[in-house]
Order: C-alpha cells, then sequence, then structure tokens
C-alpha cells in the first residue's frame, strides 16, 4: 500500500518536472532574446526601430518597419489560399470521401509535410521563380512566390488538424440532422462545420504560425529586398529571412539589432495567438457538459 | 558480478576524468587564426592538413571579418589575423602581410545574353541602377535584374570597394544569401547579372570579361584582371617557431597544392 503510494508521488512529481521543463526552456529562450535584443532598442530606440524604413547595417541604420510589412504580406496572402484549399480538402476526407481513397489521401498529405524546407525552396527556386517572371514579368522573386510556396507548406498542418476536429463531432449530431431530412452537404455546412470550428481554428493557428516562421524556403524565392511592396509581385524581406542571412557576420549594434528583430517577431506572433485565441472562445461550442 | 563491472567502469571513468582534467593536452602547441570568413575556409583546410603531420600542434580558425582580423592581430590576441582585403598604411603598422593568394570575382550574366565585355564603368551603372537594359550595352531588349549579396558578405565588400566607387548597389537589387543561389538565380534568368567569386564559376553562368579580359588564373594571378582581392594573412612581431613552421608549410608544395585544390591564385 505505501509502495504504491511513494509510486504515485514519484509518477506526479516525474510529470511535473518534465512539464516545468518544457516551461522553463521557453523562458530560457525568452530572456536571452530580450537580453541580446533590448540593447538595440535602448541604443536606436523602439520606434525608430518599429518604424524606421531603412535597413541598412554599413550605416547604422536598423528599421524593420517594411520587414513587418513583408511577413505579414506573405502569411496573409498564403493564408488565404491555403485556408479555403485546405478546409474543403479536409471536409472531403472527413465527411465526403469512402474509406479507400481516404486511405491514400492521408498518407499523402502526410508526405507532404514531411519534405524538408530546403526542398521547397529549391523548387521554387528553379520551377516556380522562372514560371512568375515569364508569366508576370519583373525579377519572379516576389511576395507571391513565396506565398506559394509556405502555401504548400502549411496545407497539411491545416488539413490534419481541421480533418481531425471534423472527425471528433459525435455521430449523433449527424443522425439528427440527417433524421430531420437535411441533405448530406447541410448537414456538413450547418452541422458538423460549425461544430469544428474551434479545431479548425487551431488549425489555421497553427498554419499560420508555420508560415510566418518559415525561413529557408521563403529566402530562395522572396528576393530579400527591403522595401514595402506595392504589388505582390515586388519582391520583399521577411523577419525571419532577415535574422537567418545576417546573423553570420552581425556583430555589435547590429548583432543586438537582429536580435531586436527577433523580438518583434515574438510579439506579432503573441498578438495574432491572442487575436485567433479569442475567436477560438467565442465560437466553441458547448456539448452535454464538454467542449469540442 | 553486475555490482564489480560497475565498479570497475566507475572506476575507469573517475580515472579518464581525473586524468583530462589535471592534464588538459599539456603538450599541445596553439595557433589561433581569427579574420574574414572569405579566407576562413581554406585556412581550415591548411591547418587541418598541417596538423594531420603534427599532431603535437591545435591550430583554432574562426571567422568573424577582416576587420575583426585586423583588429585581433594589432592587439596581439591571436597569432595569425585573416583578410581579404589590402590593408591601409595605417593598419599595416607593425603588422606583417603575408599573401598566400588572390581570388577573382566573377561577374555573370545568362549563357543566353549576348553581352559578353563590360567596363568596370559599365558594371558599376548596372549595378548603381543607372542602366536599365541590356540594349543599352548592345544587348538584347530586356530588364536587366540585379543580383546581389547580403550586406556582410565578404565578395559584396570585395566587389563594392572595387566596382562601386562612392556609388551604392540600388536598394531594390535582389539578395541571395549564397553563392550557389545567385548563380542558380543567374542561370535561370536571361535578364539577370550577378557576381561570384571564381572558384565557385561554372559553366552554368556566362562569366563577362572586364575591360576586355578574361577571368583566369593566369590573369587574376599576373594582375591583368581587375576584380580580384587578396587572401591575406597578418601576424605581428616575432614568430614562435610553431607559428615560422605553419607558415613555411603554407608555402611549401603541400601548402600550395591545398590552396590551389580550393581554386585559388597562390603567389
Amino acid at each position: 500500500m505505501d509502495k504504491n503510494r511513494i509510486n504515485e508521488f514519484l509518477i506526479e512529481k516525474g510529470l511535473f518536472i518534465t512539464a516545468i521543463f518544457s516551461i522553463m526552456v521557453i523562458f530560457v529562450i525568452i530572456l536571452f532574446i530580450l537580453m541580446e535584443g533590448l540593447p538595440a532598442f535602448e541604443e536606436y530606440g523602439f520606434f525608430n526601430f518599429l518604424f524606421g524604413l531603412a535597413w541598412s547595417p554599413n550605416h547604422g541604420e536598423y528599421g524593420v518597419f517594411a520587414m513587418i510589412i513583408g511577413s505579414l504580406c506573405v502569411t496573409l496572402l498564403s493564408l488565404l489560399m491555403a485556408v479555403p484549399l485546405s478546409l474543403l480538402c479536409a471536409i472531403f476526407m472527413a465527411e465526403v470521401a469512402p474509406n479507400n481513397i481516404r486511405k491514400i489521401l492521408k498518407p499523402v498529405v502526410e508526405t507532404l509535410s514531411g519534405i524538408p524546407s530546403v526542398v521547397y525552396g529549391f523548387f521554387g527556386l528553379i520551377v516556380l521563380v522562372p514560371f512568375l517572371r515569364e508569366s508576370f514579368g519583373g525579377t519572379g522573386f516576389s511576395m507571391f512566390a513565396a506565398s506559394l510556396i509556405l502555401t504548400v507548406m502549411v496545407l497539411p498542418t491545416i488539413i490534419s488538424i481541421s480533418q481531425d476536429s471534423l472527425r471528433a463531432v459525435p455521430h449523433e449530431y449527424r443522425e439528427a440532422s440527417f433524421g430531420l431530412g437535411a441533405t448530406n452537404w447541410q448537414t456538413i455546412k450547418n452541422i458538423v462545420f460549425p461544430a469544428a470550428l474551434p479545431g479548425i481554428v487551431t488549425a489555421i493557428i497553427l498554419g499560420m504560425g508555420r508560415a510566418i516562421g518559415e525561413t529557408l524556403a521563403v529566402i530562395m524565392v522572396v528576393g530579400n529586398v527591403v522595401q514595402i511592396p506595392s504589388s505582390i509581385f515586388d519582391p520583399v524581406r521577411t523577419l525571419t529571412a532577415n535574422i537567418a542571412i545576417e546573423m553570420g557576420y552581425a556583430t555589435g549594434l547590429h548583432y543586438n539589432a537582429l536580435f531586436g528583430t527577433a523580438i518583434v517577431l515574438f510579439l506579432i506572433i503573441m498578438i495574432l495567438l491572442l487575436v485567433a485565441n479569442y475567436i477560438r472562445y467565442k465560437y466553441k461550442v458547448d456539448i452535454g457538459g464538454g467542449y469540442l | 558480478m553486475d555490482s564489480k563491472l560497475k565498479v570497475v567502469i566507475i572506476i575507469f571513468l573517475v580515472v579518464g576524468f581525473v586524468y583530462f582534467v589535471i592534464n588538459p593536452g599539456s603538450t599541445y602547441e596553439r595557433i589561433d587564426i581569427v579574420g574574414s570568413t572569405s579566407v576562413q575556409p581554406l585556412a581550415e583546410k591548411l591547418a587541418n592538413a598541417f596538423m594531420e603531420n603534427r599532431p603535437d600542434i591545435r591550430i583554432n580558425v574562426q571567422g568573424g571579418g577582416s576587420g575583426m582580423g585586423i583588429r585581433s592581430t594589432q592587439q596581439g590576441i591571436v597569432d595569425i589575423g585573416m583578410s581579404s582585403k589590402e590593408l591601409s598604411s595605417d593598419e599595416k603598422k607593425d603588422i606583417t602581410v603575408i599573401e598566400i593568394g588572390k581570388e577573382g570575382i566573377v561577374v555573370g550574366v545568362n549563357n543566353k545574353n549576348n553581352v559578353f565585355d563590360l567596363t568596370i564603368e559599365q558594371i558599376r551603372d548596372i549595378f548603381n541602377g543607372k542602366i536599365k537594359n541590356w540594349k543599352e550595352l548592345g544587348g538584347p531588349d530586356l530588364e536587366i535584374h540585379v543580383i546581389t549579396r547580403e550586406e556582410g558578405s565578404g565578395t559584396r565588400s570585395a566587389f563594392e570597394s572595387i566596382v562601386m566607387g562612392d556609388t551604392e548597389i540600388k536598394s531594390d537589387a535582389v539578395v541571395q544569401s549564397s553563392t550557389e543561389s545567385v548563380k542558380q538565380s543567374v542561370a535561370s534568368d536571361p535578364g539577370a547579372i550577378g557576381f561570384v567569386s571564381l572558384a565557385h564559376m561554372s559553366n552554368d553562368i556566362k562569366a563577362l570579361l572586364v575591360e576586355g579580359v578574361e577571368p583566369s588564373d593566369v590573369t587574376v594571378a599576373n594582375g591583368e584582371y581587375l576584380l580580384q582581392r587578396p587572401f591575406l594573412f597578418l601576424v605581428k612581431g616575432e614568430n614562435t617557431p610553431v607559428l615560422q613552421e605553419f607558415l613555411d608549410w603554407i608555402k611549401s608544395p603541400a601548402g600550395i597544392k591545398i590552396i590551389k585544390n580550393e581554386n585559388i591564385v597562390p603567389n
């Protein structure tokens, strides 16, 4: 009896320590980024840094505003393409497709997420960029090229998670709907989809996180020009690309400014997460004492 | 039996650990090399080959840029500084400069482009945005797409100091973060122009003649090809015997072979 209690105690504390450990890691990272990045804000001024238009380390100019716009535009544009595509695909796989088709589709979608980002980037550089240049003019290195690549990259994330949440909707819901004489599409549109919405929003958040954080594939196709784009065919530079490109050479204030860029990225992701969580909270569905 | 084995293993580990703590390579001589990231790969190759024959010497190679190489040599922090640009007479004070080789910088265009010879001035005007179309240079009626490297890149700063003069590379030039991606971008775009080091040149893109001189090992070595930069080792004061041995070895046939393998033109 006593032995059981000790076991219980050890397992409980063990789990606690593991949980604490992962949180600790995040805090250590945040602390490190803040310590390295804050000197840049102090020396250059937070608002100069945030809203400055010129980024030119050789001339001591560190404004990241164009890159904030670049990151947000690339991410939003890719979500604009990826969300409808992946939701329709998830609905098809979860509700419409017969079992044998689903058995083929699921591993294919999962393979998509296993392809390394450098392969996506190289594909973009060799195939997509020349294609865009011939079709739309310019250099081909553009926001649009990066968004297209990111669209493909976030598809598997959004598809698999939203598909899981669609399938988690209790069968009674569907049966009740069919019982009232609704067609399959009416059931999906009015019952299953709204009930699965919180899970779908989670899927979109995770997809967004992947899009805004993706670096390597984006660097290869986005052109990395520090400017505010006037069309989707203009090259831009994203925050992550800025850090990755220049980290190798940076010393002194330049080094701090790159960590400052990381802080800005961090803030943006936090804000987006808060907004998304609010939406999820607002649309959650109450079923029999629990939430979906 | 089991516990005896454990005890034996633990004793071994403790003894080994204590040995390494008390005796941390006291027989090693150290050489620290710091500086230009362009010279770094070559210096690492040289160091590794040298250490194979002399296991009693440890050579540490670190990047940081030419500026850092010059500064830390002046301050005497490191044994050898690396620089990929000539030193000003001010910087040269009490530093001995050893040139281990020269590297050419190739201005490359797409293989389909029929422009083959440009002056430095024309290249400057292309990169600062004054010349916008290939037909101004006798080429096809195509917009020029300038592809450059990121700020801080050794190749870019060498290119800027030789070609750009007081002007700047235009701000809307596409930035690629490696030699390979510059080459790929130029190879796939008929209107593109970019620069890569001669060492990384291949048939994917067409090397332009600069002022009528083709970039090659020969023209870089005799100075006819203007877009080149030196690879320098900097030392200060009296060399220790080990350091002198390393520097002599670099100039020996074995060292020169390694330099040539890296496509650097040795002196």
